[in-house]
């Protein structure tokens, strides 16, 4: 979808700003709510693909105005309450940020992520990749166009690439596909290239001749430009 | 569970501060921002449910927060600038150079390492979200997963490393890594003059993580 998320190419938000000796977390919550994501994900009730669509959810406005472990938030609450693992009421008494009172007799169910799964669970290779036979619709040093589409659903073909032509610089081999994956529509395995976009082509005369970008775009996102 | 009365009356229209809104500079007895007290009721309401185990939540930080970070890609840049073997299976096959050394996994399972060299600079951004190759860098700092990045880093690379005190020569090429899919991109730096008699172990403490994500070079006299 053209959400706010998409932001390659915009103007205005200022200079970047890092911040010296910067601690991995800036606050308990974050720690709260990034430990929560990924252990949710290790139930497996949604793919990674989902959980961007989700966090793409958010009205644009809100998106820019929050912090990345916020934008983390609205997409689990959003992914918990679709899959049915939250109330309408339980989700509603968390946005008010009501406390759930311990019963006393809570069992933690066969399936969750204990510390002990931890290590094993984050070197898990459940990579996107896939060893599907599928034959590459481009080859390294052919020129492509980025597909001028506007799905309205998750997608990661950047808008700032769309209708323009570059070059595919390397085969990647065959990855699932985010659009469809994200939909719960199967994973349509297919290639995936790094597209090398000179910078004039993407920004026009007055960006560097000399300077690229690369990005890495799936078969279904590319078309033939020769 | 602290008492939160203090929520009660709160007119719940989001006034989301963004960064850091409980600061440890931050009193203590400051009222719980609308963030912090969500984070905690869905801890407690997963909780309850026997969803979570709050320890394995404390092992996931406990983690990023001290054992897997940046000092791991230091050590795949040191040993890349002193072994010539090495550097050439890296830059063919990341991947599996990589796990070879025990760093790959979540956000890290395809990776390919980028040269920069004195005719090229590689840079990596992900405009969509902020993927960010954890095995080797850790969790990302908050300027990477940050608008002014994500929208400037593809359209002016050489007005964002400005602003990381490099300045570029112009026949130097820039190339810009957007990383759409899921592969996961670590710079290997150039090694900066009059480093010949170091250990690999000195070089390594010389490398930073923005030199690895490519808005900074490595210097000699240490991290900026």
């Amino acid at each position: 979808m053209n959400g706010a998320h998409d932001l390659g190419g915009m103007h205005g938000f200022g200079p970047v700003v890092a911040e010296p000796n910067e601690p991995v977390f800036h606050a308990e919550w974050e720690r709260r709510a990034f430990g929560l994501t990924l252990a949710m994900g290790a139930w497996r009730r949604w793919n990674l693909d989902m959980s961007r669509s989700a966090r793409e959810q958010m009205a644009p406005a809100e998106y820019l105005g929050t912090s990345y472990y916020e934008h983390w938030m609205f997409g689990l609450e959003r992914l918990l309450s679709e899959k049915g693992l939250v109330s309408p009421e339980e989700l509603a008494r968390v946005q008010r940020g009501e406390p759930t009172m311990f019963s006393g007799s809570v069992q933690v169910q066969e399936g969750a992520l204990r510390p002990e799964g931890v290590p094993r669970m984050l070197q898990n290779r459940l990579a996107a990749r896939r060893d599907n036979p599928v034959a590459p619709k481009f080859r390294v040093g052919e020129a492509v166009r980025a597909r001028n589409i506007h799905p309205i659903g998750h997608t990661r073909v950047p808008r700032y690439v769309r209708g323009h032509r570059g070059v595919v610089a390397i085969d990647h081999g065959v990855f699932v596909f985010p659009d469809t994956h994200a939909a719960g529509e199967g994973t349509k395995p297919q290639h995936v290239y790094s597209v090398r976009f000179a910078a004039q082509e993407l920004w026009g005369p007055g960006a560097s001749a000399r300077d690229s970008v690369y990005v890495d775009l799936w078969d279904d996102y590319l078309e033939a430009a020769p | 569970m602290s008492e939160h009365d203090h929520h009660h009356d709160h007119d719940h229209d989001h006034h989301h501060h963004g960064h850091g809104p409980d600061d440890p500079a931050h009193p203590h007895n400051a009222p719980l921002t609308d963030v912090q007290l969500r984070v905690r009721a869905l801890e407690s309401l997963l909780t309850e449910k026997g969803l979570v185990d709050p320890a394995a939540l404390d092992a996931l930080v406990d983690t990023y927060e001290t054992k897997v970070g940046p000092r791991n890609g230091a050590q795949v840049v040191a040993k890349a600038w002193t072994d010539p073997a090495f550097k050439r299976r890296l830059l063919e096959d990341a991947t599996e150079v990589l796990a070879e050394l025990g760093f790959i996994g979540r956000q890290g399972e395809d990776m390919v390492v980028l040269e920069n060299t004195t005719s090229v600079h590689n840079m990596v951004v992900c405009t969509l979200c902020s993927c960010y190759p954890w095995p080797v860098l850790g969790l990302p700092p908050v300027w990477y997963k940050s608008a002014p990045y994500r929208s400037r880093a593809v359209i002016d690379p050489r007005g964002v490393l400005r602003d990381f005190g490099v300045t570029l020569p112009e026949d130097v090429e820039v190339r810009v890594w957007d990383s759409t899919a899921e592969l996961r991109y670590l710079v290997l730096p150039r090694r900066p003059e009059g480093t010949d008699g170091l250990t690999e172990e000195e070089l390594a403490a010389l490398v930073t993580r923005d030199a690895m994500i490519g808005t900074s070079v490595v210097r000699v006299g240490g991290p900026r």
